[in-house]
C-alpha cells in the first residue's frame, strides 16, 4: 500500500511529509497551518486565505501574482479554512505540471516553490500592516460570504444544527468567521495576528508525485523553513458532551423542499478501537445507496431524493441529512428514527455487514488515488495520533463482527433534530 | 484493437467498433488501484421529437423523460441494480446532461464483474406502471430540490433567456407536472431507439490488462441479440441566431443578487474537431480578460461589481452551443451593464504575443491537471468522440493556435443580438 512510502521528516519549523508516486502528471503540494479553534482569532483565520493570495511585495497585486502563476503552466494555488474537530487548520494546495510532460526546459518547479513562499511568508505589507486596499476589498468579499451562507439552503441547515447542537462547544464556531468581528479588523491587527499564525501554528507541508526527493528536500528547507517555530503539536482534543434529552427545532423560511437534519454524538474518534465499527454502522445505516436511510426513505417511500448520513470523525458526530416535502416531516423523521432503532436491534445481516466492508475499503483506496485525498487521510492519521499504514486500515476494518455494529448503535445518541420548512409547509 | 497511441502524454488508448456497432475505449493505468467504468449513450434532455424505431411518424414525449428513464433503469423486476454493484464493492451512478445519458461505476475490485454488471444492468430494461409512479415522487423532490438552488435557477434561467424554442431551453431533469405524464410505453420507445449499441460508447480506464477487458467485453456483446442498428430520425426546431429575451430577471429569497450574462453561440456549421478548437480558444480569450490576472476582471472585483463566485465557461455541443459569465453581485445592473460593455469592446481588441503564451502555458497545464482524473479522460474523450474529434489533439491543438488565430475569433464573436442578461434578485431588493 501507498500509504506506508510515506517519508517523514522533522526539520526546521515544520514537518515534511515525501510521497513518491507515478499516478500523477503533475506535483501537489500541501501547506496545512493548524492552531486551535476558538473564538478569538476565527474572522482573521477566515479572512487571511483571501487575503493571502491577492499580492506579495514581490508581485503587488492580483494580476501580477495571477500572471506570475499562469506562466508556470497555469500552476494553481487555492487556499482554503476548515475544523477538524475542535481544530481550525488552513491549508495551502499547489498543483504544479511535472516538468516531464512539457516541451519546455525551464525549471517550472523551483519558481512555483518561490511563488507558494512569497504567498505564504511574504504578503504585500505596507507600513507595519497589509495593503489597506486589498484588506478591505476582502472584508467586503468576507462578509458576502457569511451574509450567503442562507442561499445555500443545504449548508446553512447544517450550520444551524450544529448551532443548536453544540452550542457553547468550540465545534459550533462558524468557519467563515462573524460579521461582528470586521469592523475593528485593520491591515495592522490582520498583520499582527497573522505573525503570530505563521509563526505558532504547527506547519505540515506535504509533496507528491513523480519527483527526486533530494530535490525536492532541498527545496522545502529553502522555501519553508521557519527559525523560531516548533514542530510540537498543540492538537485540542474536543470536548465531548453527554445528551440529557434530545432537542427538536423546526425553523421557516421561504423554501420549496425542507431540509430535515438530524445530530447523534457517537462518543468514538478517529484511532479509538471501535472507529472501524462506527465506519461500518455509517455504511450500513446511510452511508452508500445501499444503506438503510437511502433503501427507506427513498426507495420504499418516495419521500426525499436523498437521504444519507456522515460522520465527523474529530468531534464524534453522526448528521443525517434529507430534503422532503413539507408535509413530509412526520413521516420521514419517523422512518429515520426507525431506521436507527433497527441498528441498534441488530435489523441487518451479515452480508451486508461484508458488503458494507468492501465498499468502505474501496472508498479507501478510492480516496487514496487521489493526490489531496491520500494527504488528507495521512494528515488526519497524523493530527489525530493514530498513524497507521493503509494494510492495517483495512485489516481493521475486515474485523469488524456484527455485534460490535449493534454495539456502535447503541453508543449513539440522539442530540438534536432540525427541520427547515417554507412558512406555511406543515410539521 | 486499435491502439492510439499519444506520445507526449505517454497514454495509449485502445479502440474497438464491435460487430453490434457498440464503440469501445480502454485505457490501462495499472499504477491505480480504482477503475473506472462509463456507458453513455448519445441521447439527453434535448432529443425530445423522433421517430421511434419502427414507425414513421415522428413523436414528442414528455420533458424529462430521458433523465426519468436513467432513474429506472437501475430498477429491476426483483431488485435494485445499486445492490449488485453494492456486493461487488463498487459504487455506481448516472448522470443525464442534454445530449447524454451516462451510467458509471468505480471499484477497487472485481473489475471484471463490475464491467459486465453495467453492460447487463443498462442492456435489460425493467419497466412497470407502478414503479414509474413511484419514482414521480423521488424526482419530484430532485427538482424541488433545484428550485431552491439560486446558483442553478440563474444558470438555467440564462439558457431559457437564449432561446426561442430550442429543448435545451427544457429543464434535464423536467417540471413536476410534465413527469407526471410519463408512462412505462414511453420509456420503451425511448429505451428501444437511442439504447441501440451503435449510438453508444463504453469507456473503461484504470487498473485493467486491455486485451482481457476487450476480450470480455466482446464476449458480453456477442451473446446478446440486438435488432438491425436504426438510423435515428431526430428533429429538432429552428433556432433563431438572435437570444430570446434580452433581459430577465426573477426575484428570490436570497440575500446577494446574482448576476449572468449568456452569449448565444452559433455551432451549426462546425465539426468535431472545429468544436473542440473554437471551446478552446473561447475559454482562452475569456480567461485572458476575465480570469483573475485579466483587466477586466480587476476592474470588475475592484469596483465590487463581482466577487470570488464570478465564473465563466464556453459549453459547444451538437444543436447548440453557449457562454456564461457571471456571479453573486452586490449591484447586478451596473455588473450586467459592464459585462455587456466588455464584451462589445473585444471586437477591437488584441492579444500580444507573450500574452497569448501566457495563455497557452495556462490552458495546457490545466489540461495535465485534469488528466489526473480517469473520470475526466472517460467522460471527455466520449464526449468528443460522440461528436467526431479527439481529446487528446487539446494539446496539439493548443500548441497550433496563434495570435492572429484569437484576434480573428474576437472580431467576430460578439453580436449585440447574441447576448442576454439574467439575474437573480433578493426580494425587499
Amino acid at each position: 500500500m501507498k500509504v506506508s512510502e510515506e517519508k517523514l521528516y522533522n526539520k526546521q519549523g515544520y514537518r515534511l511529509h515525501i510521497l513518491p508516486s507515478n499516478k500523477y502528471k503533475t506535483i501537489t503540494i500541501v501547506a496545512k497551518l493548524k492552531s486551535p479553534l476558538k473564538r478569538e482569532g476565527i474572522t482573521e483565520r477566515a479572512l487571511l486565505p483571501h487575503v493571502l493570495q491577492k499580492a506579495t511585495n514581490n508581485h503587488p497585486n492580483i494580476r501580477s501574482l495571477q500572471s506570475a502563476f499562469e506562466n508556470l503552466y497555469g500552476t494553481a494555488l487555492s487556499s482554503d479554512g476548515s475544523k477538524k474537530g475542535e481544530n481550525h487548520v488552513i491549508s495551502f494546495r499547489m498543483e504544479v505540471v511535472n516538468e516531464a510532460y512539457l516541451n519546455d526546459s525551464e525549471p517550472i518547479l523551483e519558481e512555483a516553490f518561490k511563488l507558494f513562499h512569497e504567498v505564504l511568508f511574504d504578503p504585500k505589507t505596507e507600513g507595519d500592516g497589509f495593503d489597506p486596499e486589498i484588506v478591505s476589498r476582502e472584508k467586503q468579499t468576507l462578509e458576502q460570504k457569511i451574509t450567503s451562507i442562507k442561499d445555500d439552503k443545504m449548508s446553512y441547515a447544517n450550520v444551524r444544527l450544529m448551532d443548536n447542537m453544540c452550542a457553547g462547544e468550540a465545534y459550533s464556531l462558524h468557519v467563515h468567521g462573524y460579521q461582528d468581528d470586521l469592523s475593528s479588523i485593520t491591515p495592522k491587527t490582520l498583520h499582527d495576528y497573522y505573525q503570530s499564525m505563521i509563526q505558532n501554528d504547527l506547519l505540515d507541508v506535504y509533496v507528491i508525485g513523480d519527483i527526486d526527493e533530494a530535490q525536492i528536500e532541498q527545496m522545502t528547507d529553502q522555501y519553508f523553513s521557519r527559525s523560531n517555530s516548533s514542530n510540537d503539536d498543540n492538537d485540542q482534543v474536543a470536548e465531548v458532551k453527554e445528551v440529557t434529552e434530545s432537542k427538536e427545532i423546526v425553523e421557516r423560511e421561504e423554501v420549496n423542499q425542507g431540509k430535515l437534519h438530524i445530530g447523534y454524538r457517537t462518543y468514538t474518534k478517529f484511532g479509538d478501537d471501535d472507529y472501524y465499527a462506527l465506519q461500518i454502522f455509517n455504511g450500513i445505516f446511510g452511508g452508500f445507496p445501499s444503506s438503510k436511510l437511502f433503501m427507506n426513505v427513498r426507495e420504499k417511500h418516495s419521500l426525499a431524493y436523498y437521504a444519507a448520513s456522515r460522520f465527523e470523525s474529530h468531534k464524534g458526530l453522526l448528521l443525517v441529512f434529507s430534503g422532503v416535502d413539507p408535509k413530509d416531516y412526520d413521516q420521514a423523521k419517523t422512518i429515520i428514527l426507525e431506521q436507527m432503532e433497527a441498528m441498534k436491534n441488530g435489523d441487518f445481516t451479515e452480508d451486508q455487514v461484508n458488503e458494507t466492508k468492501e465498499q468502505v475499503i474501496n472508498q479507501l483506496q478510492e480516496t487514496m488515488d487521489n493526490a489531496n485525498g491520500l494527504i488528507e487521510v495521512l494528515y488526519h492519521q497524523m493530527i489525530s495520533g493514530a498513524e497507521m499504514p493503509a494494510g492495517d486500515l483495512m485489516e481493521n476494518i475486515r474485523k469488524v463482527t456484527k455485534e460490535d455494529v449493534v454495539k456502535m448503535a447503541n453508543k449513539i445518541k440522539l442530540d438534536t433534530i432540525y427541520f427547515l420548512t417554507s412558512l406555511e409547509g406543515g410539521e | 484493437m486499435e491502439e492510439l497511441v499519444y506520445q507526449q502524454l505517454n497514454e495509449t488508448v485502445y479502440k474497438e467498433t464491435l460487430d453490434n456497432g457498440l464503440q469501445v475505449f480502454l485505457l490501462s493505468k495499472p499504477e491505480m488501484a480504482k477503475t473506472f467504468g462509463i456507458f453513455t449513450t448519445n441521447y439527453g434532455s434535448i432529443d425530445q421529437t423522433f421517430t421511434p424505431i419502427g414507425q414513421d411518424e415522428q413523436v414528442t414525449v414528455p420533458e424529462g423523460i430521458a433523465h426519468f428513464l436513467e432513474h429506472k433503469l437501475f430498477e429491476k423486476e426483483d431488485r435494485d441494480v445499486f445492490q449488485d454493484f453494492t456486493k461487488l464493492g463498487a459504487s455506481a451512478n448516472a448522470f443525464t446532461s442534454f445530449t447524454k445519458t451516462a451510467y458509471l461505476f468505480s471499484a477497487t475490485s472485481h473489475i471484471e464483474k463490475n464491467v459486465e454488471t453495467l453492460l447487463d444492468f443498462v442492456q435489460d430494461p425493467y419497466f412497470s406502471e407502478e414503479s414509474v409512479e413511484k419514482e414521480k415522487g423521488i424526482i419530484a423532490q430532485e427538482i424541488r430540490m433545484y428550485d431552491d438552488q439560486p446558483d442553478w435557477r440563474s444558470f438555467f434561467g440564462t439558457i431559457q433567456s437564449m432561446y426561442h424554442q430550442h429543448p435545451v431551453k427544457v429543464d434535464i431533469a423536467g417540471t413536476v407536472d410534465s413527469i407526471q405524464e410519463i408512462t412505462k410505453d414511453d420509456l420503451y420507445t425511448c429505451y428501444e431507439t437511442f439504447y441501440h449499441p451503435s449510438n453508444m460508447t463504453l469507456f473503461v480506464a484504470g487498473n485493467i490488462d486491455p486485451d482481457e477487458m476487450m476480450t470480455l467485453i466482446r464476449d458480453n456483446q456477442t451473446a446478446k441479440e440486438f435488432p438491425e442498428a436504426p438510423v435515428i430520425n431526430r428533429s429538432y426546431p429552428d433556432e433563431p441566431v438572435e437570444v430570446s429575451e434580452k433581459h430577465q430577471s426573477i426575484t428570490m429569497p436570497v440575500t446577494t443578487a446574482k448576476a449572468m450574462v449568456g452569449v448565444k453561440e452559433n455551432v451549426k456549421e462546425l465539426t468535431g474537431k472545429e468544436l473542440l478548437r473554437a471551446e478552446l480558444l473561447s475559454e482562452m480569450i475569456l480567461d485572458f480578460y476575465f480570469s483573475r490576472s485579466g483587466a477586466f476582471y480587476e476592474e470588475l472585483y475592484r469596483n465590487d461589481l463581482i466577487d470570488d463566485s464570478f465564473s465563466f465557461e464556453t459549453e459547444l455541443d451538437r444543436q447548440f452551443g453557449f457562454t456564461i459569465l457571471g456571479g453573486d453581485t452586490r449591484k447586478p445592473d451596473e455588473m450586467t451593464k459592464r459585462v455587456k460593455e466588455m464584451l462589445h469592446e473585444l471586437k477591437d481588441a488584441s492579444i500580444s504575443e507573450e500574452d497569448f503564451t501566457r495563455m497557452k502555458r495556462k490552458k495546457i497545464g490545466q489540461f495535465m491537471r485534469a488528466l489526473n482524473s480517469l473520470e475526466f479522460i472517460a467522460n471527455q474523450f466520449t464526449h468528443y468522440d460522440t461528436l467526431g474529434g479527439d481529446l487528446f489533439d487539446v494539446l496539439p491543438v493548443i500548441e497550433s493556435l496563434t495570435t492572429k488565430d484569437a484576434d480573428e475569433y474576437l472580431k467576430h464573436w460578439i453580436k449585440e443580438e447574441a447576448i442576454s442578461v439574467f439575474q437573480v434578485k433578493p426580494q425587499d431588493a
